[in-house]
């Protein structure tokens, strides 16, 4: 069946349909990781986005048990090609079937370069994907500059807490659309993990007594994070040692001052080199953020830069001064891409250690 | 980090002649990082002993020589020139042993030279079997169980603790020299007895055969300050057992899982962490299918040619940036000379598929065994790009130019069901074909899969591309899937002869539904951020992203494909420097090559690289887009000239002599009118079809004849015959491959043969100098020791040389290049073969006689005279020392070949000597080549009977050398009567102590043997030959070769070399 992927400024992609049939409207944005596709699909980050895979052969090694949450978020899925017989000692079957499966529309036979491109030049934009063939681009695209991708952190987290047990450190993980990998990097390190939901009071988490607290990723603006921002100021006051990664890192930054701002296309891969800045060393980290923290707006007197990325020079980790509070906009979590800054975790467990 | 201040003039190490496992991919890195260095003002000083490489020029390095590589030279280069640094992780596994040794016995301390790069400590970690072991359990990284033997009774004992089969892998060898799998006892000691000869430190390994699990390669770099990156990963499509240089090779990897990349890339991070590289370096790993398991099979703590491809396949130029490490700079300082926005510490990404098919020999030793195992066979390999593996595998399969276009090239569809399971069964060059033939004989993937171990992945896209066959051959052909055969790549031809239509039926068709190739860039980064750098590939169903230039008048420059035995990497030399010479006139220039390992395909030679096959399809879409003024094919050897008549017919015109003329010197009759208008003699001989014509040709002229193809590339199916019983024989194989055109018949002549390269402007010509080779007519030109300025023939000879080489190339009209060889018996000169082109020689003339012959012949292209551009037309004044270029063979690499020369060319490279000197120049050349003598002093000869006067002359000489002579009866009593004591064997058939016990006993240096031509070549000399190769011992065929060995070392002392800079003539 043929689908039609629209684009706000006009452009229409014709391809093959892949996954649920029905129209979807969403923010539109690509990723260049080869490997990872279902890591990638199960990230709750990606709620309110469709994701264009850079990487021309999806599905290769099928469906395999690396999920990084309960189901898949993506509002729609554009790949250039989607194997037909995967491969792999723990494929549980195909791409295709999990799509349907997880209700997710999407578009295959789509030169995706091509519309990298578009993404590239002209920025982030909204888009539709549908079957119909008989679409109206006059009708569709107000409707599709219409679309805001809103509070999809309330639709990501968990709706009540729980425990991961563990027997070392106590570590209050805030959900606002966590990946797994972030819980498990803590609880193969030993540490009790309790997932709270996003809007979990401050006043709780500090009452639990938690020997640290992790603030996940998440999807979304984070500025439209209001009340969840008032509480981090609370946590931040607490003198429990925090870690922070992307959306966790910034609404710690917004709690204290700084601003945000959008990204012309965002930094979504496993390639990106960040800098840390108390050692001058490299690393290759997995990214999926499309607003960073503006580093100009941090008081110095409240947090340092810690990492900068290589490339474009945007904030990609903060320190914060005479407090134990770090915070990155990576993922150190990785699942998928690069494990290379997976000691950030230890790092926060040397934290952990030193304040009890 | 800054750059290190200290640094200021570096010596840089090549890689020497090309070998099976050493080739182009060391000049193309060397390249680039002199480049790089050059670019940082430091003053480079470079050692290569190979002439027809790029390196090798002053353009490249500021003091050039090309002298053997060996500790002596090295150490007398230090001493002369005083660099400050030697840089040897660029050269290749030669470079890197040379600088070991120099460390351990500590001549470099001595001096206060250091290595940069990598350090020694690095070099042995990585490289010793044992150390390497060590380091690798010390962090944890898994190897297969096994242990490092220096004898045969500890490798029998670990094989039976550990079970058959088994790997063995000899340490510090190229190209996995020597090694192999053993399946039981007999077969360990034979590959474990070579193996420990071949080591240069007596070391193999013996090691748990993993064979069957999935092969994954990742290429990393690493600064001094410890940052790194990997940049690229690569999959073999053929599993653990065929070695990976054999193997066809996608990137990235296709069949991992994020889990798997990430598990082995960290693994790749580790191990070049501990290992404390500083540059770029190889990890190879072995992957359980089923499993997370895993086992680290090699590290080259080196720039290697899976690097080359590595680099190529992603735009990240690892030479260069592994030359600014060692300068001490870090990868986030390190610009990506592709985006110019990202830095070298940015991971590649890639957003299409890479596929590397290799180049085999099996077209030129046809006796040898097609089997591939862990000993590297492939002389070169080709690339393809294509947005979905299909594509990039059909695009492959073109660019090889061995007669295949698609998974029905190879036909085995006569083997039905068991048989073809057993064919399956063998791993071979031509195993993807043998699955195509499975899946059309309806076998499943899981039995194709539990035999090849080929993962589903891929034999799900052999079924792909078998399926489009079907459809095309049993639907009528629409407009839908002639555009998805052409997404897949399906050439015209193909689409045309399964549809029952025409080539152009099938092209018409396709340009009246807009179905035209369009083309993508290559930017590292999968479009992130806009590239500046025109690295293109084709894909079918897609936006084109070339942006259309018309601001300078633009030329194509074809390049020459794989190095293949006959066209090596002299003809990318002659590109470059051509593209380079246009781009000075002011040309908009734009390469054609698929040839990862070479310099022409590196991002910043042309104006625009476009990495495709070099068919006439595949050029015609670039000349459609790009509409070049002109096209110039005399540069890129065999394959660009078999362009020119279709890019004619694309109406680009042909710059330079033009096709009409190229044709008249392969056309018989053509070229007889011309020689007979020009006064010219030639042997005497006839064109023929079948076997019968060339009987009676043959029978007519007299025997000897030479029997060979026309429009061939390095005689490749020539002959001499001696009777009717050889002409049947040779014209069957010749016509094994399709032959569209006639076969020639000559009179043989066995004279002495000489070569020149000339550059003519239609009226005057340019001849650098005259080479004449050592080994008399008979013996193809490129196999032959060539020797510049010719020694032995009269001034008016060499006038008359000069002579008919201005009256052909006149006549021919030739524009630009022309290579001729003569054969002169006494003062009679005649013409054997006219190519108007550049040749094998054109490198090392120029360089030798310091006359740029490819600039030059590229501005004659332009419309310059040779009077204008400071040069007296003619012969040009001889040279005052002497230089001899030494062909060099890999043999050894190559089970079954026939090593005896003839008219088929087989050696795979070329060194140089040049000296004051004649017998210093070919002592160079010998050691060189590989030829270290004298060692244990025993030699064996036995020698036809046309040549036992000559045989006894060199046999006085080898004794007085200190040689003690072993001969077969005949040669014995000749040698003896004449009073040249030697001692007579048996023959290997009679009973032992026979010459085979000898060359099996480690002790004889050398062997002359003269085979008897014809077809009827004693099996006996065959036997002897190979056997002596296998066991490393230097092997004449030629009675000239070993007199010119014996002048060598009769005047030669490797300690008291004169060495000369190149770029001083």
């Amino acid at each position: 069946m043929k689908a039609f992927l629209i684009l706000e400024d006009g452009t229409v992609f014709t391809g093959t349909s892949i996954g649920s049939k029905k129209d979807m409207i969403s923010e539109i944005v690509f990723n260049t990781s080869m490997t990872g596709y279902l890591e990638v699909l199960t990230d709750p980050s990606y709620a309110g986005q469709a994701v264009v895979m850079t990487y021309p052969l999806i599905g290769n090694y099928g469906v395999t048990p690396d999920m990084e949450s309960k189901r898949a978020w993506p509002k729609g899925y554009i790949v250039r090609e989607l194997s037909r017989v995967p491969s792999n000692f723990r494929c549980e079957g195909t791409l295709e079937d999990f799509l349907v499966a997880q209700d997710i529309p999407g578009i295959a036979g789509v030169d995706t370069r091509a519309l990298t491109k578009i993404l590239r030049e002209k920025g982030t934009m909204n888009g539709m994907i549908t079957t119909n063939e008989n679409y109206n681009l006059d009708e569709i695209i107000p409707k599709l500059k219409a679309y805001v991708v809103g509070d999809v952190v309330s639709e990501v987290t968990c709706d009540k807490s729980y425990v991961l047990e563990g027997d070392g450190p106590k570590v209050a993980l805030m959900d606002f659309g966590a990946k797994n990998n972030i819980a498990r990097s803590l609880t193969n390190r030993g540490c009790e993990v309790t997932v709270y939901p996003a809007h979990t009071s401050a006043e709780e988490i500090i009452n639990s007594k938690p020997d640290g607290i992790m603030l996940s990723n998440g999807p979304g603006d984070p500025e439209t994070c209001v009340s969840i921002i008032e509480e981090v100021k609370k946590l931040y006051n607490s003198d429990i040692p925090i870690f922070a990664i992307c959306l966790g890192h910034q609404l710690m930054a917004l709690a204290n001052g700084g601003k945000t701002y959008k990204l012309k296309y965002g930094h979504r891969g496993g390639n990106h080199p960040v800098k840390d800045l108390s050692n001058n060393r490299v690393y290759i980290s997995s990214q999926n953020h499309g607003y960073a923290v503006d580093a100009s707006t941090i008081d110095a007197s409240v947090a340092e830069e810690a990492f900068v990325n290589v490339n474009d020079g945007t904030n990609e980790g903060l320190s914060y001064v005479g407090k134990n509070i770090f915070t990155v906009q990576f993922h150190p979590e990785a699942c998928p891409g690069p494990q290379d800054s997976g000691y950030l975790f230890d790092r926060f467990m040397d934290m952990m250690k030193e304040v009890q | 980090m800054p750059r290190i201040k200290d640094i200021k003039k570096v010596l840089v190490i090549g890689s020497g002649p090309i070998v099976i496992g050493q080739a182009a991919e060391f000049d193309y890195a060397g390249t680039q990082a002199c480049r790089s260095l050059k670019e940082e003002g430091l003053e480079v000083v470079l050692l290569n002993s190979n002439p027809a490489t790029i390196m090798t020029d002053k353009d490249i390095a500021d003091r050039v020589y090309i002298e053997p590589l060996t500790v002596e030279v090295v150490e007398q280069l230090i001493l002369k020139e005083k660099p400050d640094s030697v840089l040897p992780t660029l050269g290749g596994q030669a470079a890197l042993n040379l600088a070991m040794e120099m460390e351990e016995n500590g001549f470099l301390r001595e001096h206060n030279v250091r290595l940069i790069g990598t350090t020694s400590q690095t070099i042995k970690k990585a490289e010793d079997r044992l150390e390497f072991k060590e380091t690798m359990e010390k962090i944890g990284e898994p190897c297969a169980a096994s242990l490092v033997v220096e004898n045969v009774e500890d490798g029998i004992a670990f094989a039976e603790k550990i079970g058959y089969p088994v790997v063995l892998r000899p340490a510090y060898t190229l190209g996995g020299s020597g090694g192999g799998i053993a399946h039981d006892l007999t077969q360990l000691v034979e590959i474990l007895e070579n193996g420990l000869r071949l080591s240069r430190v007596g070391q193999v390994l013996v090691e748990r055969c993993i064979a069957g699990w999935k092969e994954i390669e990742y290429e990393v770099m690493r600064d001094g300050n410890g940052n790194c990156i990997t940049v690229c990963n690569m999959e073999n499509i053929d599993p653990v057992g065929v070695h990976t240089g054999d193997s066809i090779v996608v990137a990235p990897s296709q069949t991992l899982g994020d889990k798997e990349y990430q598990m082995l890339r960290t693994s790749a991070l580790n191990i070049i962490s501990e290992l404390n590289i500083t540059g770029g370096c190889n990890v190879q790993y072995a992957l359980n299918p089923d499993t997370f398991e895993y086992c680290v099979i090699e590290v080259n703590p080196r720039v290697s040619r899976s690097s080359a491809l590595a680099s190529k396949a992603t735009g990240y130029p690892i030479a260069k940036v592994a030359a600014k490490i060692a300068l001490g700079y870090t990868l986030d300082e390190i610009k990506n000379a592709v985006t110019k926005k990202t830095y070298a510490s940015f991971e590649p990404m890639l957003d299409y598929c890479v596929v590397k098919i290799p180049r085999l020999p099996f077209d030129k030793f046809i006796s040898a065994k097609r089997t591939l195992t862990t000993q590297m066979k492939a002389t070169g390999e080709v690339m393809s790009i294509c947005d979905n593996f299909e594509g990039a595998l059909m695009k492959a399969i073109r660019s090889l130019e061995q007669h295949v276009d698609s998974l029905m090239s190879y036909d085995f569809s006569h083997l039905k069901g068991e048989e073809l399971l057993e064919e399956l069964k063998v791993v071979d060059d031509r195993r993807i074909w043998k699955i195509a033939e499975a899946i059309r004989q309806g076998i499943s993937y899981d039995e194709i899969h539990a035999i090849t171990k080929i993962d589903k992945w891929f034999i799900d896209k052999i079924a792909i591309l078998v399926e489009m066959e079907q459809k095309l051959q049993n639907e009528t052909l629409n407009a839908e899937t002639l555009k998805e055969a052409k997404r897949m790549e399906f050439p015209d031809s193909v689409i045309a002869s399964l549809t029952g239509n025409t080539e152009e039926g099938i092209h018409d068709m396709r340009h009246a539904n807009g179905i035209t190739a369009s083309y993508k860039m290559v930017d590292t980064c999968a479009a992130e951020f806009a590239a500046e750098t025109p690295y293109y590939y084709s894909v079918y169903g897609s936006e084109n992203e070339v942006e259309e230039t018309n601001d300078k008048k633009k030329v194509l420059v074809l390049g020459s494909g794989p190095i293949r035995i006959g066209q090596g990497i002299e003809f990318d030399f002659c590109s470059v420097h051509c593209t380079w010479a246009f781009a000075k006139e002011g040309y908009e220039t734009i390469i054609v090559n698929n040839n990862p390992e070479t310099v022409s395909t590196d991002f910043d030679i042309a104006d625009k690289l476009y990495f495709e096959p070099l068919t006439p399809e595949d050029v015609e879409s670039i000349v459609d887009l790009e509409k070049p003024d002109g096209a110039v094919v005399q540069f890129g050897g065999q394959t660009a000239i078999k362009l020119t008549e279709s890019l004619m017919k694309m109406g680009v015109p042909i710059l330079g002599t033009s096709a009409e003329n190229v044709d008249a010197a392969e056309d018989r009759e053509l070229f007889d009118e011309i020689l007979e208008e020009c006064k010219i003699p030639r042997p005497t001989g006839g064109t023929v079809f079948t076997a019968e014509e060339a009987k009676e040709v043959a029978n007519r002229l007299g025997y000897p004849v030479l029997v060979r193809p026309s429009y061939v590339l390095g005689g490749q199916g020539m002959q001499i015959a001696i009777n009717d019983h050889d002409i049947d024989e040779f014209i069957g194989i010749i016509n094994r491959i399709a032959q569209d055109h006639p076969i020639l018949v000559d009179k043989y002549l066995q004279g002495k043969e000489i070569e020149v390269d000339a550059v003519c402007d239609g009226e005057d010509i340019l001849i650098p100098g005259i080479m004449e080779h050592i080994e008399r007519a008979g013996i193809h030109s490129g196999d032959s020791i060539s020797v510049y300025p010719a020694q032995s023939i009269s001034e008016k000879t060499k006038q008359t040389i000069a002579e008919y080489t201005r009256r052909l190339a006149k006549s021919l009209h030739v524009i630009g290049l022309i290579n001729i060889q003569f054969i002169v018996c006494g003062e009679e000169v005649y013409v054997i073969e006219v190519n108007p082109r550049s040749s094998r020689t054109v490198p090392y003339i120029s360089k030798v006689t310091g006359i740029p012959i490819v600039p030059l012949a590229t501005k004659v292209i332009i419309g310059a005279k040779i009077k204008d551009l400071g040069y007296t037309p003619g012969l040009q004044p001889e040279a005052d020392y002497f230089a001899v270029k030494m062909p060099v063979f890999s043999f050894e690499k190559i089970r079954g070949a026939d090593i005896s020369l003839g008219p088929e060319m087989k050696s795979t490279g070329e060194c140089l000597g040049i000296a004051k000197t004649f017998d210093e120049a070919i002592y160079k050349a010998f050691i060189g080549a590989g030829i270290r003598l004298p060692k244990h002093k025993n030699m064996i000869m036995t020698v036809r009977d046309e040549d036992k006067e000559e045989a006894i002359e060199i046999g006085r000489r080898f004794v007085n050398l200190g040689y003690k002579i072993f001969a077969t009866k005949g040669t014995a009593e000749a040698l003896n009567n004449a009073g040249v004591k030697a001692n007579a064997v048996n023959k290997i058939e009679q009973e032992s102590p026979n010459l085979m016990d000898l060359i099996l006993g480690h002790k004889i240096d050398l062997v002359i043997d003269t085979p008897h031509q014809g077809a009827e070549h004693s099996k006996d000399g065959f036997v002897i030959r190979r056997n002596a190769i296998e066991t490393g011992v230097n092997v004449l065929t030629a009675i000239d070769t070993a007199k010119a060995l014996a002048s060598s070392l009769e005047n030669t002392d490797i300690k008291k070399l004169t060495l000369i800079d190149i770029a001083t003539i």
